[in-house]
């Protein structure tokens, strides 16, 4: 090791450490533990080796399987709508006017509000009987009032709402910063060869947003694959499993039931899933990062 | 676009934005009878009985104090390790350090649930479930990335001039480290501060593991598990939620530009 790398380790070292203990080791004694038979509630069984016995257990499980279709229907849902949300913002915040800092800040504030929070406030606005959903669908006709949290069909939408809701602003950030690049003689040039907004839009602005887009679009990926708070608060996975993602089925199983094996498989699994996104990521972004990452 | 029409889609932005959380807060400001009206009643009594129930019979303050502790805990200490971490990153040359910002970058991306039970399993072998420290612990261990990339960015943008002759005249990297770099940079400190404290106050999952002991529980576990299952006391909940959602847009009211920035830094560039 050369010196300079020495004396970096010290400085490196107590950061080193902690994500170590906390991020590196607990993802092997995951995939370890995913291997063994261990219930909470039954300790006399003792923890017992199965090999991929979790694993077949999970393959044909039909709540797990179930969830996983869940899941990636939020994912896809939620990602793509806020991605789309998120460019009709930034496409208005990047506009000059008075009090643009102050709009900015205001879309801000659903991605500061505590998840926790915004979802207490949606089952408040979806209340049966007196939420401001139903009012503005319905008017004073009570009879009609639907109960979206507790429908099969209503509470999934419902979730990718909240979720959409939240965190659209994110992705209109990312794609803010985008746009903030395309320099103003292009669209002085389309000017002069007398495009419209809609061509100025599809020939210059998409094309050079693209990448920010992706950007968005992976990252919201990433991030809405870990949906526990929202459903943790409106739904508890249910009605009947129809919002049970996958990471409030894995804490179900090693919290609540104390199946830490089997639950454990769960865990490897979404950690996988989301393993092939980060790699996307860093493969998107990987190079100038490492670029911009590296010393003088 | 119009500037009519351009004023027109502005403001539905902002009234989205703004208006389910507003209808919330409002919500803690009405009579009883006024929360479950229908239709609703827009204009609020100005009725305070949610608040003073919401800390004489659900204890709101120990919440908030219990989460001013672990998240202003965290944010000191991530932001501590974390410029050490940044500074080396910055300054020397080394594929081991370039692959740790990789692996950095990697693990902030982890489901909790991947670690969620080991994580419970070395906290009670260290007996620190239902502590402080437990808790702190593991939030600046998952913040630390965060604020690595965060704080990495900002330190690249120094000049490195200044401390290069410091280091020449016999400066050790520590006091170039103290002396030259965190006073510049601290504009970039400030924000990486901002960006843990908002992830540490907002953190539910480690929380709810973690935390099972009331008197120790944060503001986001004690909303979430609001007690009252076929009545909600929502005039409580709500004023709950205002008082934990409150420091939040205060700081993104006034801090929107660092944000915005330290947000990039993190999400664009890592």
């Amino acid at each position: 090791m050369k010196r300079s790398e020495r004396a970096a380790l010290w400085f490196v070292l107590p950061s080193v450490f902690l994500v170590g203990l906390f991020s590196i080791y607990p993802i092997l004694e995951s995939a370890r533990l995913s291997f063994y038979r261990m219930i909470l509630m039954l300790p006399w069984l003792g923890d017992k080796y199965v090999g991929l016995e979790n694993y077949r257990d999970l393959a044909t499980d039909p709540v797990a399987l179930d969830s996983l279709a869940v899941t990636l229907v939020f994912v896809g849902a939620s990602a793509a709508l806020e991605v789309l949300v998120g460019l009709g913002m930034a496409l208005l915040l990047n506009e000059s006017f008075r009090c643009r800092g102050l709009a900015r800040a205001a879309v801000l504030v659903p991605w500061a509000i505590p998840t926790v929070v915004s979802s207490q406030m949606w089952r408040y606005i979806f209340n049966d009987r007196y939420g401001l959903f139903n009012f503005l669908l319905f008017g004073r006709a009570t009879e009609r009032y639907l109960a979206p949290l507790a429908d099969a069909r209503l509470a999934p939408a419902a979730i990718i709402f909240a979720d959409v809701w939240k965190t659209s602003s994110f992705a209109a950030l990312i794609i803010l910063a985008g746009l903030q690049t395309i320099p103003d003689e292009l669209y002085e040039a389309a000017d002069v060869d007398g495009a419209t907004a809609w061509q100025k839009f599809r020939r210059v602005t998409l094309p050079l947003v693209k990448p920010a887009l992706l950007l968005a679009l992976l990252f919201r990926t990433i991030d809405s694959f870990k949906v526990f708070d929202l459903v943790f608060v409106m739904t508890q996975g249910g009605p009947a499993d129809a919002t049970n993602v996958l990471q409030f089925y894995g804490y179900k199983k090693i919290f609540a039931e104390g199946m830490i094996g089997y639950g454990s498989a769960i865990a490897v699994g979404v950690f996988c899933f989301s393993l092939v996104l980060s790699f996307l990521y860093i493969r998107l972004i990987g190079a100038s990062v490492l670029e911009k990452g590296a010393a003088r | 676009m119009r500037p009519l029409l351009r004023f027109l889609a502005i403001a539905a932005v902002v009234v989205y934005s703004l208006l389910p959380f507003l209808w919330f807060v409002l919500a803690s400001w009405k009579s009883p009878a006024q929360l479950t009206a229908i239709p609703p009643e827009i204009v609020p009594a100005f009725h305070w009985g949610f608040y003073r129930s919401a800390v004489t019979t659900y204890g709101l303050l120990a919440y908030i104090r219990n989460s001013a502790i672990v998240a202003g805990a965290t944010t000191a200490v991530s932001i501590a390790i974390g410029a050490l971490a940044a500074y080396a990153l910055t300054r020397f040359r080394s594929t081991w350090l370039r692959f740790y910002l990789v692996v950095l970058l990697c693990v902030s991306m982890f489901p909790q649930i991947a670690v969620a039970g080991p994580v419970w399993r070395i906290l009670d072998a260290l007996g620190w479930l239902n502590s402080y420290p437990g808790i702190v612990i593991a939030y600046i261990s998952f913040s630390l990335p965060l604020a690595i990339w965060i704080l990495a960015t900002f330190f690249k943008e120094l000049p490195y001039e200044i401390e290069e002759a410091a280091l020449i005249d016999g400066c050790t990297r520590p006091q170039a480290l103290k002396r030259i770099v965190l006073p510049l940079a601290a504009p970039g400190i400030f924000t990486a501060a901002i960006l843990v404290f908002i992830y540490a106050w907002n953190e539910f999952f480690f929380a709810l593991i973690i935390l099972t002991s009331p008197a120790l529980q944060t503001l986001p576990v004690g909303i979430a598990l609001f007690p009252g299952e076929y009545t909600m006391p929502w005039g409580e909940l709500a004023a709950a939620s205002t008082i934990a959602t409150l420091p939040l847009i205060a700081l993104t009211l006034f801090f929107q530009r660092r944000i915005v920035r330290g947000l990039s830094a993190g999400a664009v560039k890592g």
